[in-house]
């Protein structure tokens, strides 16, 4: 079975790797480029905690292939905060309201909330808790996730007024 | 890295990919949003010499009116369908199933096509396909057929495509005249595959007397099914005679093989089954009457 070469942007670097073609996104994130902050849980797209941004869409980083991001760009949990440091608004939005617990989900849940809000910048709270429905988090509970979306939110409304 | 070892191949044209499909016959299959087919290599459920990825192939993507229906390119996202303006006025009832096809992270990877050529009998878009009578356009190197959505769902993942063959779009009719649509599902948590879910569609004339009226059912069978029947017993009826919970008892009628399983029996199916579509024809009906 022939290897297949890859090239993708990942946080703004890019990478050029030959891979299985079976490595998975999230294999090749983790293994290749040392990017840990991806999280497998379930593998088969259920959990959730792998989910990255390819090309601005929050997906399961399990239920993609490397070969299928060539030429794209891919933005993890790394390439989510600012690089001075500091946590992004989502980010601080978990740790002021209690949003991670043990923190295995939390990758998958910042990136995906990142998208949600740069798309829907002023979402109701049905809104949230659909999108929160795709990952799963088992032990910090909801609410306090809930309460991160909603302040995050709030945080942007209040820095586009003039 | 859990699937099997596969040789990958990404054709940029619909000619190359069946070329392709045509040489490896049964060995090989083809790779569209991966939503579904990943995880069942994942799990080894499934194991092919070669997988052929569509998702660089132009050509399988677009919305656009062709005549009476709008022609959806197969390998179109189901994020794109949910977000299209022109699906939303051609198809109301697309629009409303989509948002109950997995989560928004599945449908920003998960294809029009891919779920219809997957066949879930609990999928949305394959029972919206049946509900609407939609048409299927195949290719393979050997030309092109059309496969009409009542001839395409065969039984349980399967349809009546042979190996060599790719679903290149799928066309869905247009209903113009006085009409609604509504979805209703039960499942345990949002985006799980439903228990049982209906879809529902009502054409009035201009004195409430029903012209036509689709009832599709979704993981009521081995493929997904649909309520002729009831639709038959309903049409030239006055919408105001009828009572959704007896359209819902009506739809139940006939049905042979539903699943019995631990997430529930066949009988507590029938039963979730009659009450989605008892909601989605009271919620249709309502619609179509104030609107």
């Amino acid at each position: 079975m022939a290897d297949v070469s890859v090239d993708v942007t990942v946080n703004g670097r890019r990478r050029r790797e030959t891979v299985e073609p079976r490595l998975t996104l999230a294999d090749f994130l983790r293994d290749r480029c040392r990017l840990t902050g991806t999280h497998l849980g379930c593998e088969h797209g259920v959990c959730g905690a792998c989910t990255v941004l390819v090309d601005g869409a929050a997906v399961r980083s399990c239920l993609m292939f490397a070969v299928q991001a060539d030429g794209a760009e891919v933005t993890t949990v790394e390439g989510i905060a600012p690089s001075d440091g500091g946590l992004s608004e989502v980010q601080a939005a978990f740790r002021d309201c209690h949003g991670l617990q043990c923190g295995f989900c939390t990758p998958g849940f910042v990136t995906s909330v990142t998208a949600f809000l740069r798309d829907h910048p002023r979402p109701t709270d049905a809104q949230i808790r659909e999108v929160l429905s795709g990952t799963l988090c088992r032990c910090t509970g909801y609410q306090g996730i809930f309460r991160a979306v909603r302040q995050a939110a709030d945080a942007g409304q209040r820095e586009e007024r003039p | 890295m859990k699937p099997a070892p596969f040789e990958y191949h990404a054709p940029t044209t619909v000619t190359d990919a069946t070329n392709l499909l045509a040489e490896a016959g049964d060995s090989a299959k083809v790779l569209a949003g991966g939503q579904s087919l990943v995880p069942m290599l994942a799990l080894r459920l499934a194991v092919f010499e070669h997988l052929v990825d569509i998702g660089r192939i132009d050509e399988l993507q677009g919305i656009e009116r062709r005549d009476d229906a709008l022609w959806i390119g197969a390998g179109t996202t189901q994020a794109r369908v949910e977000a299209s303006d022109e699906v939303a006025l051609a198809v109301p009832l697309l629009t409303k199933a989509t948002p109950f096809v997995g989560h928004f992270q599945i449908r920003n990877r998960g294809t029009l096509g891919g779920s219809i050529a997957h066949a879930d009998p609990a999928a949305e878009y394959p029972g919206v396909a049946l509900a609407l009578d939609a048409s299927m356009h195949v290719r393979s190197s050997k030309g092109r057929r059309t496969i009409a959505a009542r001839d395409f769902f065969d039984s349980l993942w399967t349809t009546t495509m042979e190996p060599d063959e790719l679903l290149d779009g799928v066309s869905f009719p247009i209903w113009n005249g006085r009409r609604s649509f509504a979805v209703e599902e039960f499942a345990r948590r949002h985006g799980d595959f439903a228990i049982a879910g209906a879809t529902v569609g009502i054409e009035l004339d201009d004195g409430d007397r029903i012209r036509r009226c689709a009832i599709g059912l979704i993981g009521l069978g081995a493929t997904p099914e649909r309520a002729e029947a009831a639709e038959a017993e309903l049409v030239d009826r006055m919408i105001t005679e009828i009572e959704p919970d007896d359209v819902g008892h009506l739809a139940m009628a006939g049905l042979e093989s539903v699943p019995d399983d631990l997430h529930g029996s066949a009988e507590f199916r029938k039963r979730v089954g009659r009450a989605m579509v008892a909601r989605a024809w009271a919620t249709a009906g309502a619609e179509v009457r104030n609107g």
